[in-house]
């Protein structure tokens, strides 16, 4: 379970996230759309431990205090963020960082680390089910991976650590329909009453295939609007100028800025 | 006897001694030399070319020429070297003499000569007459190691003959104020291909002096591969001038890793002096502590359709220093050059300083000329980036100053080569030894 209660974000005094209400119950997946700028991926970042931000209010998950853990410890717990623009590593090869990343979290769990061999075939397997070839394994991280190439490599890294809260930030974008097809399949693979999921995207496209139990509206910087699915295909057909209109007559403006 | 004086001195009585003493060529050459190391000096900083990088360090001083019998110390740096390495060549010299006891030449094609400067000064004078320098060739130390070096390697190929395994060349020095000067010579003539490697191991804090010169001559297509793997103690004083010439369509790489030393400078040159070569200039260097590295790198396009790539790399912790100069010189005949320059500096300390300085000098108008260079820190994106997968930050920075490191070593071609450089620059980076599964 995932509290999020009055969350403000800013990042060199600009107010970016402001007032931010979430939860997100255990099992469930959560939708994020809003229009550009609205906050979705700081609010990601925030989330997995990126720092450089000024960040007030509280998250609470499984009983801990989300904030007060630094990254890698959120990842050892079992977030995952699948990057929108995931990083290029050059020089380290895929294999090894994999592996790395697995071993962390297996050793935080008390879990045997796993050896090359026993990595090799379990990542092999992963492999195989989200379309990518062996030779992937030997390259360097993300090094010249196309944009769909990047977004697989990324579900196969949540296949490989078995997150209890995944946030997928826009893993949709750059993506013709095939590949979005295939990265869907991985992320509905993973669905479990143990783990829950925010789907953060700007169009209702990928809530095709990964279907989501809620969807929240995020403009300017808070939840305006949340709902179930048709929430997703009403946006569509208004876009999100009405609902700006709507937080506009609101008591509580963001007209500060 | 590191004031001027005192290698004056020293070349008065040992100059007889030297090997090839009794050539008049190499007499007079020696002789010319000392003068002009005397009248020169150390370079200081108020020579434009020495700006960042004094001697005057080093001319405080005190070295001796020794002949210590450390040959223990030289069999175990070389197993140590050899353990998982192909098969190859390998030439030991310890104090900058020739052990041939320690030496493993192998079988060698017909056409190719490898062997140890002053066998070579011995066996074929001639031969070594045409490629030794001249006195007034390079700076000041340049000049003292052709009045004073009496060993190094000498290498040969006769049209076309190709050595297919690296030529090693393994320099044990270190042992406390002991000094080695060496020459070695690389002449690959048509069609010729080689690889040499040049290793020069130091030994725990030992205050040594090296003082190096390497000649390549790569005659027409010939294909030359030079890699120095310097990993001297961090007390050491290491001076070294790799020279090229290169012929029509050769190709010349030179991969300068310059991992020790607690002062290093580098002089690396080559010159295309026939149409369509082709020349590599890779570097990476690492300083900590108070060390200094220096690389001034000189690519004279003396001819038309030549191509060179200059690419360096440095990794500076402490309060060390690093010092890049990439001269580049295009004459007004060489049309169509096609050059560029690189220069990436990864800052881990404050108190760390890169300096990196491109010369480009042009007089025509028919080239495509490139050049950057950046300084910058670990990048907090890529760090994020691996710390949201569970690795803790410092495995993660550790992993992201690697793969700096890694870019370079991925344009060494050999993978032996590739793989034990690899494994040098991760005993220098902090926690290198958990990143080993990476090789």
């Amino acid at each position: 379970m995932l509290k999020i209660k009055d969350l403000h974000v800013s990042v060199e005094g600009r107010k970016i996230l402001d007032g931010l209400d979430l939860e997100v119950p255990s099992g469930e997946v959560h939708a994020i759309m809003g229009p550009n700028g609205s906050g979705k991926s700081t609010l990601a970042q925030v989330l997995a431990g990126r720092e450089g931000f000024e960040v007030s209010g509280a998250v609470e998950w499984d009983g801990v205090d989300l904030l007060s853990l630094p990254a890698e410890e959120r990842a050892r717990r079992g977030l995952f963020l699948a990057f929108q623009y995931p990083v290029e590593i050059p020089g380290v090869s895929n294999a090894y960082f994999l592996r790395s990343a697995v071993n962390a979290v297996r050793r935080y769990r008390g879990e045997k680390e796993l050896d090359a061999m026993d990595f090799l075939k379990r990542v092999k397997a992963e492999m195989q089910t989200v379309g990518m070839s062996e030779e992937f394994l030997y390259r360097s991280v993300n090094e010249g991976f196309s944009g769909g190439e990047k977004k697989r490599n990324e579900v196969l890294q949540m296949a490989l650590l078995e997150p209890k809260l995944a946030i997928l930030d826009e893993t949709d974008s750059g993506l013709d329909i095939d590949a979005l097809r295939i990265v869907a399949d991985g992320v509905n693979r993973l669905r479990s009453p143990e783990r829950s999921m925010i789907v953060i995207t700007h169009y209702q496209r990928l809530l095709d295939y990964i279907v989501p139990d809620r969807v929240h509206v995020l403009s300017r910087g808070r939840i305006v609007r949340s709902g179930d699915r048709e929430l997703a295909l009403e946006l569509e057909k208004r876009g999100y100028g009405w609902l700006e209109e709507e937080r506009r007559k609101e008591p509580r403006g963001v007209g500060q800025r | 006897m590191s004031a001027v004086q005192g290698w004056v001195d020293t070349f008065r009585a040992e100059a007889q001694r030297l090997p090839g003493a009794k050539l008049p060529w190499l007499a007079g050459a020696r002789a010319r030399a000392i003068e002009r190391f005397a009248a020169l000096g150390w370079p200081t900083n108020k020579l434009e070319k020495w700006r960042h990088t004094s001697l005057a360090l080093l001319a405080q001083q005190e070295f001796a020429v020794p002949p210590v019998d450390r040959v223990d110390l030289a069999a175990g740096a070389l197993a140590q070297l050899r353990q998982g390495a192909e098969a190859g060549h390998w030439l030991v010299f310890i104090d900058g003499q020739f052990a041939p006891g320690l030496s493993d030449i192998g079988t060698l094609p017909a056409g190719a000569c490898v062997d140890s400067l002053a066998g070579a000064l011995a066996q074929r004078p001639e031969r070594l007459e045409a490629v030794y320098g001249d006195a007034e060739e390079g700076e000041s130390p340049a000049a003292l190691n052709l009045a004073l070096a009496g060993d190094g390697a000498y290498i040969e190929l006769a049209r076309g003959v190709a050595i297919e395994a690296p030529i090693h060349l393994v320099f044990v020095g270190g042992v406390s104020k002991g000094t080695q000067l060496v020459r070695n010579f690389i002449v690959a003539d048509d069609g010729a291909q080689v690889t040499v490697v040049e290793h020069y191991i130091g030994r725990d804090d030992a205050t040594s002096f090296t003082n190096t010169v390497t000649r390549v001559r790569a005659g027409r297509d010939a294909r030359v591969t030079h890699l120095k793997l310097q990993q001297e103690s961090a007390q050491a004083f290491h001076l070294a001038a790799l020279d090229a010439v290169q012929a029509r369509g050769a190709y010349f790489a030179s991969h300068s890793l310059a991992f020790g030393a607690r002062l290093a400078r580098n002089d690396i040159s080559s010159r295309l002096e026939g149409e369509g070569g082709e020349a590599l200039l890779n570097g990476l260097y690492h300083v900590d502590g108070k060390r200094h590295v220096d690389h001034y790198t000189r690519l004279d396009h003396n001819s038309p359709r030549c191509t060179s790539r200059e690419l360096y790399r440095g990794i500076l912790d402490g309060t060390g220093r690093g010092v890049f100069t990439g001269r580049i010189y295009v004459a007004p005949g060489a049309v169509k050059t096609d050059a560029e320059q690189r220069s990436d500096s990864l800052l881990l300390s404050a108190g760390a300083e890169s300096d990196a300085r491109p010369e480009l000098e042009i007089y025509n108008d028919d080239v495509k000329c490139a050049h950057g260079s950046t300084v910058g820190q670990i990048d907090e994106t890529g760090l994020f980036y691996l710390r949201s997968r569970g690795l803790d930050e410092q495995h993660a920075r550790n992993l992201l100053v690697y793969a700096f490191a890694a870019e370079v070593l991925a344009r060494i071609g050999e993978r032996s080569l590739r793989s034990s450089a690899a494994a040098a620059i991760r005993a220098r980076i902090p926690g290198g030894q958990l990143l080993e599964a990476l090789a």
